[in-house]
């Protein structure tokens, strides 16, 4: 491949890319997503792969293992164009059926749709899923439509037309100018307005004219993975956007942070980049506009804190990642002391969409104080797990009943937990708020990078709580004493409530640790741990109040508060629980009730999971 | 070649430079699957930096070992979504079966045990892995199952068991 030299050039290659491509040309996209990956999309395509060899159709029917779809919950997943049919649970033993009745013949596969649970009604493209239709998918949507390994794709949907907008039409005053109306806020955690940190960044002094910018993929918040899914999915995306954000901030030298724990990301991201170079959309002279940038990646080390911009720095230098005070930001001072400006995944994903339809349009979606989509991904206990990107302002409750279909086995919603360990619980009675940053952080929770976990009657709050600060106490990287002290203090009494040991005060305890601890560490690791305790503290209170005073665990989890037993009206006498108790607890003849004996039960829950019968109930 | 060329060749590629430290230790964990002592001191002398510093970023990340791990890694996701799907029961069953706690290793050297928070296929929660292969939707009964898998046959045969039987 030739690398462009110009705008003109670009625009002649998409027409030939586009020539060549036949839109009425049957295309089976396969989900490659992490989800599918694990559920065995490799052995679907494999076996589609085959079926279109043996059937002879290769030069017909185009196979494409894309990025991540979303609705993780369903996989694997296929979407087939041109009609755009939808088929879900797809197994390798399907391959067949799918090239010879469906791509062949045009006949849908009932078995393979979608069927809503509740109209009960079949579901013929993803249009029709409620799933998909109650979202508005601008920035993930292109995962389903490109292989994220062939820059082609991302050219024949119009791919770096905004860094081409960019390099000849707009000074990079202008491009900083269209952020800021654009009132794009950064999708990591933080929600500073990105305009204005890129205007910082440029303005701030650098005599040797040295500045960085930087990809922050060190997606840490658990129940979070929509960063891991764009990159893995759509790298160029935000390539594209950091490309423009350089040219913007005056920047030649880019860093894309990646977690380690994700392979694929790595992989896909290493492939576009080389893809991106070789067409000339980075090294020297991009596009012929004179403009030199270029991106390496770092692999991160596992540590949680690195996720903080100043710690990712100091990784990114080969050091120990600590955080360091930000009296200096680091858009004056960053990356080996010089101006850098750090955006997440998502946000350098925005850019080229904010270039491409302006940022009138964009600021015409969301909320006062937040505009455009987020990815939120919906997991715990929801029925429809998966990725969702819905407009700013949208309600808890249109998340979770209209998207995520509610609460399986017709269980009762108890709470939402966004934000990830910095974040907070919020319970049903806020179940209409407004979802954007300003709301979330008032009802003490957050945005954070946009993981919703859903709880339902059996989960304990206060369980919650002790796993959150575990997790920090584990994570903190131990500089600064109120953060590291803090929480483990705070950690030892929620796990003495939790096993029985609860006193009185102890909830005034934990309250004022937090607000020490939120006021006095360093770094936002520590400025925000408290949150899933305080916010658990504020909305359940009786649930603490009925661990410490009554010895109780009233959504029974709390190992050491609850006991198993067996109904013996429900209990028929199978043995299977018998069988399989690792410590002979449980006695009892044949059809008879069986006995659980209380003194050996270790209440590892086993013959819970595996009675037929419901007879093992927890009191 | 020897330990200290092995370590070398990695050190060059990232032409010595102290910024690389952490991709140099993970190419080395790569080779060794863990950082040796011997290693640990031949990247701080050859790029001239002192042991502790190299030891330093060792001990913080979590993506290094300082011991020698097992043939096998099963690892546990205790992500949020995993946690409240069921995840410590699972990691308790895991530790009863194994014998050993998260980060340390069978006396065999078969199982290596880890925790990762959140490896972000939240739709499979509880999720098990073991090597590189996932095992959703896991109970606590399903665990010794799991394992009886890797603990019976070698690797490679295990895999084409597996094919054949799904």
């Amino acid at each position: 491949m030739k690398r462009l030299r110009s705008a003109v050039e670009l625009e002649q290659l998409r027409v030939k890319i586009l020539s060549q491509r036949k839109p009425e040309k049957p295309c089976i996209s396969i989900c490659g997503g992490t989800g599918c990956h694990a559920y065995g999309c490799e052995d679907v395509a494999k076996a589609l792969k085959n079926e279109i060899k043996r059937q002879g159709l290769s030069k017909q029917v185009e196979l494409k293992v894309t990025g991540c779809h979303g609705f993780c919950e369903r996989g694997p997943l296929m979407v087939l164009q041109p009609r755009k049919i939808f088929y879900q649970r797809v197994n390798p033993s399907d391959a067949s059926e799918i090239i010879a009745e469906t791509v062949m013949k045009g006949n849908i596969i009932e078995r393979l749709l979608y069927i809503d649970p509740v109209s009960e009604e079949r579901a013929q493209s993803e249009e029709d899923v409620p799933f998909y239709k109650r979202q508005q998918r601008l920035v993930f949507g292109n995962n389903g439509l490109i292989d994220p390994t062939n820059i082609e794709d991302y050219l024949a949907i119009g791919g770096y037309s905004a860094l081409s907008q960019v390099l000849f039409n707009m000074q990079p005053e202008e491009v900083i100018e269209e952020i800021k109306r654009s009132d794009l806020r950064g999708r990591g955690g933080g929600g500073f307005p990105t305009g204005s940190k890129w205007e910082s960044c440029r303005n701030a002094p650098s005599p040797d004219r040295i500045r960085y910018v930087i990809c922050n993929a060190d997606e840490g918040d658990p129940g979070a993975y929509m960063d891991r899914s764009l990159l893995e999915g759509n790298p160029n995306s935000v390539i594209e956007g950091m490309i423009i954000g350089a040219y913007a901030v005056g920047a030649h030298n880019g860093y894309v942070y990646v977690r380690l724990e994700y392979p694929l990301a790595l992989k896909n991201l290493g492939i576009a980049l080389g893809q991106a170079r070789e067409h000339g959309f980075l090294s020297q002279n991009i596009l012929g506009s004179g403009f030199d940038f270029d991106i390496k990646i770092s692999r991160g080390g596992g540590a949680f804190i690195c996720g903080e911009s100043t710690a990712l720095m100091a990784s990114l230098e080969g050091r120990v990642g600590e955080p360091r005070p930000k009296h200096i930001h680091t858009a004056l001072q960053g990356l080996y002391g010089k101006p850098t400006n750090l955006n997440n995944v998502e946000t350098w994903a925005n850019v080229p969409l904010i270039i491409n339809r302006g940022a009138d349009w964009y600021s015409q979606i969301g909320t006062e104080g937040s505009k455009g989509t987020k990815i939120f991904s919906l997991v715990g206990k929801i029925n429809n797990t998966g990725l969702v990107e819905v407009p700013m302002g949208i309600t808890l409750r249109e998340i979770i009943y209209g998207i995520g279909g509610g609460i399986p086995h017709g269980k009762k919603f108890k709470a939402i937990q966004t934000g990830g360990p910095s974040g907070g619980c919020l319970p049903e009675s806020l179940i209409n708020l407004p979802v954007d940053f300003d709301r979330l952080t008032e009802a003490g929770s957050m945005m954070g990078s946009g993981g919703m976990i859903v709880m339902d009657e059996g989960t304990c709050m206060v369980d919650i709580a002790r796993y959150f600060v575990r997790f920090l106490t584990e994570e903190s990287c131990g500089k600064c004493a109120p953060c590291r002290e803090g929480l483990d203090r705070m950690l030892d009494i929620l796990t003495d409530i939790t096993e029985g040991k609860g006193k009185e005060g102890d909830i005034a305890l934990l309250e004022e640790l937090g607000s020490i601890i939120k006021e006095a560490s360093l770094c936002a690791l520590g400025g925000t741990a408290p949150n899933p305790v305080l916010s658990t503290i504020r909305y359940f209170r009786d649930e603490y109040e009925a661990h410490i005073r009554e010895r109780r665990c009233p959504a029974g989890v709390c190992k050491e508060l609850i006991t198993f037993n067996i109904d013996a009206e429900k209990c028929t006498g199978c043995l299977v629980c018998a069988r399989e108790c690792p410590q002979g607890a449980i006695s009892g003849k044949k059809k008879e009730p069986h006995i659980i004996d209380q003194e050996k039960c270790i209440k590892c829950g086993l013959c819970h999971d595996v009675c037929k019968f419901d007879a093992v109930i927890i009191l | 070649m020897n330990h200290y060329e092995k370590v070398k060749t990695i050190v060059d590629k990232y032409d010595a430079s102290h910024d690389s430290v952490i991709a140099i230790l993970q190419d080395v964990q790569s080779e060794y699957h863990y950082l040796p002592e011997h290693a640990l001191r031949a990247v701080a002398s050859q790029l001239g930096l002192p042991l502790i510093q190299v030891c330093g970023v060792a001990t913080f990340f979590k993506a290094f070992s300082l011991k020698p791990r097992g043939e096998h890694t099963v690892m546990v996701c205790l992500g949020t979504a995993c946690h409240v799907r069921g995840a410590p029961a699972v990691l308790d069953e895991v530790r009863r079966q194994l014998g050993v706690e998260p980060g340390n290793t069978t006396d065999d050297m078969r199982f290596t045990l880890e925790t990762v928070n959140c490896l972000g296929a939240c739709a499979l929660g509880p999720i098990l892995v073991v090597d590189d292969e996932y095992q959703g939707q896991m109970s606590s009964r399903k665990v010794k199952k799991v394992l009886n898998r890797y603990k019976k046959t070698p690797k490679d045969v295990r895999h084409e068991e597996i094919a054949v039987s799904s």
